[in-house]
């Protein structure tokens, strides 16, 4: 199972197993990592599950495609830097296998 | 000849033809008597279409998904404010002011932008300290073993004060912007003091004036962290004072954003606690869980009863063929019970594993902006409350105000024992 490591604005890192198939975002609620809201539930319509992609995995995540929806939800969360991304709008597959991901000061 | 009209809401909502359940009635949330209602459409007509009704026709979006996928489509589902704008009253054309909220993108994405720094998670972090200095003088000046009326002395002040640091507003005045809001959201039909959409515009002139007086000197000079100066200062609304609708529009939405939702979540939080003492005790001896017991009070109070949007191409949803031009509107507050999204929706649980799962901020590009400063104040106001009252007593069941889109409580006896 790939592993995926978030790491808090506070710098506590934690690393997870998460199941292909399922999105950035649910590794973290399900392991009860804390810093990421997900208010919404993965619909991409609150961005409360915004995370900076670590630079070595930028290229193969990719960023959001300008118009999307994810884009314009993105564009309304706070501390935004040009490596955000939606984490449910992410989904775990075998060749994200050490993913990092880095959170933001605040969600909302 | 003036016997009480005896009714009974939970035999009403069931017996009454289902085409002619009007759920707009702003006497059903008066009176607090319209979870049936809710819960009779979300099994029976989860989208439902109410013809003539008290305020037009209209459909009803009752089911958590289904307003959900309303949120998430502003480009078929429409906030535009020509077009009837976000409440489920159709105003006349001539008061039909614009604003960021009642707005679609790209307009509405560039107006928002200007505004939503103010509420960024450093600025949060700023704020607080104020925050919690001005609840503890409010909570010290409380009477003990008296009657006293929440509302006013804690839920009204509290938000009220609020706005001022919002808009840098002279705090000597801050009862005007109370005033401002209440006014600017009354139902026409009330019996209160708006009576007319002619009076509205009136007392809102007031508004008008005073701010545009603000705006001037704020454009005068740089910086002021404060929402006017910001809107003065910014590429996309420095010319924001030379449309004076659009104007009022914002400040009207600023205003009643940051203060009537925030007031009636404070009232609403003390009475859902008190009306389940197991709860209260659960919290007294747990204030740890004051940060999850938040969002369940936004989610059970449901500040904002619903949002409107209006069709702009023919869509199925729920099953149900909406036309171009319909008037569709969301019920959060029926969203918020509906039990196929929420664990036990017709319970108060101030430790869900999920509390912010619901719509009481909306979703989608018009979210409330001010969500995190909302949760903010409150857990602040129960942090501060838990320290000082371990009890605090309802005297008498609160008061509520005529209206299908804030769900307010106008008065709340309580007492605090010696």
């Amino acid at each position: 199972m790939p592993k995926i490591t978030y790491i808090e604005h506070n710098g506590t890192a934690h690393t997870v197993q998460v199941p292909v198939g399922k999105s950035v975002m649910q590794g973290a609620i399900n392991n009860n990592v804390p810093g990421i809201d997900a208010d919404c539930g993965g619909e991409c319509a609150c961005a409360t599950c915004h995370v900076y992609i670590d630079a070595a995995w930028l290229d193969r995540i990719g960023l959001p495609v300008p118009g999307s929806q994810e884009a314009s939800m993105l564009s309304f969360a706070a501390v935004t830097q040009p490596d955000s991304r939606l984490s449910c709008q992410i989904e775990v597959a075998d060749d994200l296998d050490g993913l990092v991901v880095r959170m933001p000061e605040g969600q909302h | 000849m003036n016997a009480p009209v005896h009714y009974d809401p939970a035999s009403d909502a069931y017996t009454t033809p289902l085409d002619q359940i009007d759920v707009s009635d702003p006497h059903l949330f008066q009176d607090d008597v319209y979870y049936p209602y809710f819960e009779r459409l979300r099994r029976e007509a989860p989208v439902h279409y109410r013809k003539d009704g008290k305020y037009g026709s209209f459909w009803s979006v009752t089911k958590f998904k289904d307003i959900m996928a309303v949120e998430t489509h502003p480009e078929i589902y429409s906030s535009e404010a020509r077009l009837g704008g976000i409440t489920i009253t159709d105003r006349p054309m001539e008061f039909r002011r614009s604003s960021f909220i009642s707005m679609d993108p790209p307009r509405h994405d560039e107006q928002r932008k200007v505004v939503s720094p103010i509420v960024a998670p450093a600025n949060l972090n700023n704020m607080s300290s104020v925050i919690r200095e001005r609840v503890c003088t409010v909570l010290d000046g409380l009477p003990r073993n008296e009657t006293f009326d929440w509302v006013k002395r804690v839920s009204i002040e509290l938000t009220t004060l609020m706005l001022t640091t919002l808009f840098d507003f002279p705090i000597e005045e801050r009862n005007k912007l109370t005033f401002w809001s209440d006014c600017a959201t009354a139902d026409v039909n009330a019996g209160g003091i708006v009576n007319s959409e002619e009076k509205r515009l009136e007392i809102l002139g007031d508004a008008l004036r005073t701010f545009t007086g603000l705006w001037h000197e704020r454009a005068a000079r740089p910086g002021g962290f404060d929402l006017i100066s910001m809107l003065a200062h910014s590429e996309a609304t420095r010319n924001l004072v030379n449309d004076p609708a659009e104007f009022l529009g914002n400040l009207t939405l600023l205003i009643v954003g940051g203060n009537d939702t925030t007031r009636n979540s404070m009232s609403g939080g003390l009475w859902a606690l008190c009306k389940h003492p197991a709860e209260y005790q659960k919290l007294r001896d747990n204030p740890g869980l004051i940060p999850s017991m938040v969002p369940e009070i936004i989610r059970w109070q449901s500040p904002i009863v619903h949002m409107r949007r209006t069709a702009l191409a023919d869509a199925e949803l729920g099953g149900k063929q909406i036309k171009a031009g319909d008037k569709v509107v969301m019920w959060y507050i029926s969203g918020n019970r509906d039990e196929d999204s929420i664990d036990n929706p017709n319970e108060f649980i101030i430790d869900r594993a999920r509390p912010r799962h619901h719509l009481s901020f909306g979703f989608g590009v018009h979210r409330c902006v001010g969500n995190r400063l909302a949760e903010m104040q409150l857990i602040i106001l129960w942090e501060e409350i838990m320290k000082r009252f371990p009890r605090i007593e309802l005297v008498e069941e609160p008061k509520r105000i005529y209206s299908n889109f804030i769900h307010g409580i106008t008065e709340m006896k309580v007492r605090i024992p010696a």
